[in-house]
């Protein structure tokens, strides 16, 4: 996995301690590493230019704030100009006042517009709206078919028939308005830019419905080939905004930096999953952090909102407070957690974690070991460990398919977690009141951080602000 | 072990304090979010496809004269590169702007920092070694290429064939929509054209109507497929295809996965199976080919070094190529981790997908 800026910038800055302003030296080095890290999340070269000079202008001289070591001062002035790049108005949908209201989706093959299709009617749908889907890919196989079941599991009717994409939009409009329906999703084929045929094809649809809004729809794994796309579109489509998908997969997703400043429309909507309801607006200071690499709490919260029962992590955190943390809670959690996927995952997420554990090669079929040996024991056995005796052990052994060392190693592990815990509990209070400065290298103190610098710059990760 | 106990009490106490947040926030927002239905995971749609479909005698290599040359197909698109290069030939000498203009280049062909910094320092060291002279730009940019062509050296291109008795069986792996579907069309027509009988699995039981989809193909190419129902364990499908493919004497089963992230554990805890199924035998697994999108920037890599872990690929096909990008990653994967490009996709016609010319493809590049 990647270094976060932030560590490579504190290697810089150790020359600087002592020191109250940032050299043009320093100023220059650490641009250079901001440089290479936007490539690397495939900002798109021009952009990044762009970027650099707008922050070696406001990094130049300036003053070292007392609070803040150097490396986060330029981490924070970094994170301010990109959210401000991918920020700027926010797409507010405005319905026609003659319904319905037109939306087309265009993108290259393979970006995930057929699903984003379906998404954004449930989303509609959502907010009260009484969408239609209209299937006008008629080139890819089976691709309305596909619309078609999509639509049948989020109970939104969906519209095609086999003659030519613009008819197919013509009459899917007026089947819509017959139907009533106010809101109108249509789903095109994938194209590429510099194919004039289909370019003009799509141009005809759009020019035969009048949409209120042309979504572009942009795969976040895209690299530098997302501006010369982005260009073509909104040239022969002039798009009102940006739906980014396949967020949850680990690319940086800096093609979303250049298109927003291509295309200059906001980006509206993040396709973060494979489920219908894995859809959500777009803030841009989440996305800043993540191309910085330096994790994502907020949307780790509302996954964790999303697929976390409220109350039994509560309870979790309140035992672990008290100290009475069991196996069984450990069970529970760690269930929980498997829901919201795989651990290395979260982990990316989650800033100020260690970096020796960021990196380390997490097996995540380990967890499965895990579950079954607790699974194995007695309810006695998972709250109260210490009648485990040999014969015991062996047992459990037996009975999760693993052996007595890793049953050991488990126990000697959990305990040894219960008592840090024991002593962590106290921080969390101290959320909204994060320490600034220098962290501490040892892992048990990065990990208060993970508590306390929740919702607080740390030294580790700036996390964003609400 | 230990590390995943660790991991899940970090992430437990950060949850949970994200839980309690969580709760402050729903109470102001009034009722909790319900939970989504645990419907049928839905991967975004993929696979181009082909607008005509004549397949004009195609077959391969016997054809080479008249099968698309990636050259052409990426003219309609070369300007941006083409312009950096020009200026440099153009200069007199060699300076740092040249090798500016040169790391834009590549970064913008998606080859990659590392990769790019790479190469050009050892162009720097040939300069300053005399190997090269300071005012010969032509020669720096051949030098270069060559550079690049040679990172593929050693590559074995073709697709190989089990020797014995048993099917040959090719399985097709990638994210969501690269063209897995779309290159085992285009593929299962070459090889039946060649001669081969083909069964074509339908392993992508995930993503509404990817069976109608590869049945379509099937149609094209005239050759069987074995499908399951849909959400049917992908692994049973392959077996099934495989003893289908033994049981009828066919050369070769092609089978198609699902499209997934890297990043999902289950999906690829659910690929890794289907791996051991594809070897068993009668089938004899001689190629795990991993589908790449060009247009994929650095996260290529990291895709293609979680799919070999998980199943270990034997090959990459780039896709859609014919686009403006330049699939630069390819150089990074094959530096990085050195797995050979198997295929190149060119277009959206039925013969449109090629094998991989290093030099073709690095003096596409150069535009």
């Amino acid at each position: 996995m990647f270094d976060t800026l932030t560590d490579r910038f504190d290697a810089i800055f150790t020359r600087l301690r002592g020191r109250g302003r940032l050299g043009d030296a320093e100023v220059a080095e650490v641009l250079r590493e901001i440089r290479v890290a936007l490539l690397e999340a495939d900002v798109n070269l021009a952009v990044v230019r762009d970027l650099i000079e707008a922050i070696r202008i406001r990094c130049t001289g300036a003053e070292l704030a007392k609070h803040l070591t150097p490396a986060q001062q330029v981490i924070k002035v970094v994170n301010e100009e990109l959210t401000a790049t991918l920020g700027g108005e926010a797409l507010k949908i405005s319905y026609a006042p003659k319904p319905p209201t037109v939306v087309l989706l265009a993108g290259l093959q393979g970006s995930g517009k057929t699903t984003a299709s379906a998404k954004l009617a449930r989303w509609f749908r959502q907010q009260g709206r009484h969408p239609y889907l209209i299937g006008a890919d008629l080139q890819r196989p089976a691709a309305v078919e596909q619309l078609r079941v999509l639509g049948a599991e989020i109970g939104v009717g969906v519209f095609s028939e086999p003659t030519d994409p613009v008819a197919v939009a013509r009459s899917g409009l007026a089947e819509a308005q017959r139907l009533g329906r106010d809101v109108v999703i249509i789903d095109t084929a994938g194209r590429l830019a510099i194919d004039r045929e289909l370019m003009d094809e799509v141009r005809r649809v759009s020019d035969c419905v009048k949409p209120d809004y042309t979504f572009f729809v942009v795969d976040a794994m895209t690299g530098q080939d997302a501006v010369q796309t982005a260009e073509a579109f909104h040239r022969a489509l002039s798009l009102d905004g940006i739906i980014l998908t396949k967020v949850d997969g680990d690319a940086r997703g800096g093609a979303a930096l250049s298109v927003k400043q291509v295309v200059g429309r906001p980006i509206a909507f993040l396709s973060t999953g494979e489920r219908v309801a894995d859809f959500e607006t777009f803030h841009p200071d989440r996305l800043a952090s993540r191309i910085l690499g330096m994790g994502d709490v907020l949307s780790l919260i509302e996954k964790a909102e999303r697929e976390y029962d409220e109350e039994v992590a509560g309870q979790a955190f309140e035992r672990l407070q008290a100290g009475s943390f069991t196996l069984e809670d450990f069970l529970d959690q760690l269930r929980q957690i498997k829901k919201m996927g795989p651990l290395t995952g979260l982990l990316s997420m989650m800033p100020g974690v260690p970096k020796e554990v960021r990196d380390a090669k997490v097996d995540d079929r380990d967890v499965g070991k895990i579950e079954a040996i607790i699974c194995s024991m007695t309810p006695l056995e998972r709250t109260d460990p210490s009648v485990l005796d040999g014969s015991r052990r062996l047992r459990i052994a037996h009975g999760s398919g693993t052996s007595t060392t890793e049953v050991n190693n488990l126990l000697r592990q959990f305990k040894e977690m219960q008592k840090m815990m024991r002593g962590i509990g106290p921080m969390a209070k101290l959320v909204g009141g994060g320490r600034p400065g220098k962290a501490s290298k040892s892992s048990k103190g990065n990990r208060k951080k993970v508590k306390g610098g929740r919702v607080t710059p740390s030294s580790r990760g700036l996390g964003p602000t609400r | 072990m230990t590390l995943v106990i660790i991991l899940v009490v970090v992430a437990v106490v950060l949850l949970a304090s994200g839980g309690l947040f969580v709760a402050t926030r729903a109470r102001r927002r009034g009722p909790a979010l319900t939970l989504p239905p645990v419907s049928r995971p839905v991967p975004p749609s993929s696979a181009p496809v082909p607008v005509v479909a004549p397949p004009e005698a195609t077959a391969g290599e016997e054809h080479k004269a008249g099968r698309p040359v990636l050259k052409d197909r990426l003219g309609r698109a070369r300007g941006l590169l083409a312009g950096y290069f020009d200026q440099v030939r153009g200069r007199s000498g060699i300076d740092e702007a040249t090798f500016d203009e040169l790391e834009e280049a590549l970064i913008l062909a998606d080859v990659g920092v590392a990769t790019t910094t790479r190469v050009l320092d050892d162009l720097r060291d040939k300069l300053r070694a005399g190997v090269l002279a300071t005012n010969d730009a032509p020669a720096l940019l051949q030098a270069l290429q060559d550079d690049l062509v040679s990172i593929f050296a050693g590559d074995v291109e073709s697709l190989s064939y089990a020797d014995g008795d048993g099917p040959t069986v090719w399985l097709f792996v990638g994210v969501n929509g690269v063209g897995k579907t779309t290159t085992i069309g285009k593929l299962a027509l070459r090889e039946a054209q060649a001669g081969r009988a083909v069964v074509l699995a339908a392993g992508d039981t995930f993503r509404a109507a990817a069976g109608e989809q590869l049945e379509t193909w099937a149609e094209r190419a005239g050759a069987r497929i074995v499908r399951g129902a849909d959400g049917a364990d992908p692994s049973s499908v392959i077996f099934d295809a495989v003893q289908h493919a033994a049981a009828r004497g066919a050369a070769l089963v092609m089978a198609d996965t699902a499209g997934r992230l890297h990043t999902k554990v289950n999906l690829m805890e659910e690929l890794r199976k289907v791996r051991r199924v594809a070897e068993r035998p009668p089938g004899v697994l001689t190629e795990v080919l991993l589908v790449l999108d060009a247009t994929t920037g650095q996260n290529g890599v990291v895709q293609a070094r979680q799919f070999t872990e998980a199943v270990g690929v034997t090959g990459i096909v780039l896709t859609k190529l014919d686009g403006t990008a330049k699939g630069g990653v390819v150089l990074a994967i094959r530096s990085e981790l050195g797995l050979p490009i198997k295929l190149v996709g060119v277009g959206e016609g039925l013969d449109d997908l090629v094998a991989f010319d290093p030099s073709e493809f690095v003096s596409a590049l150069f535009g």
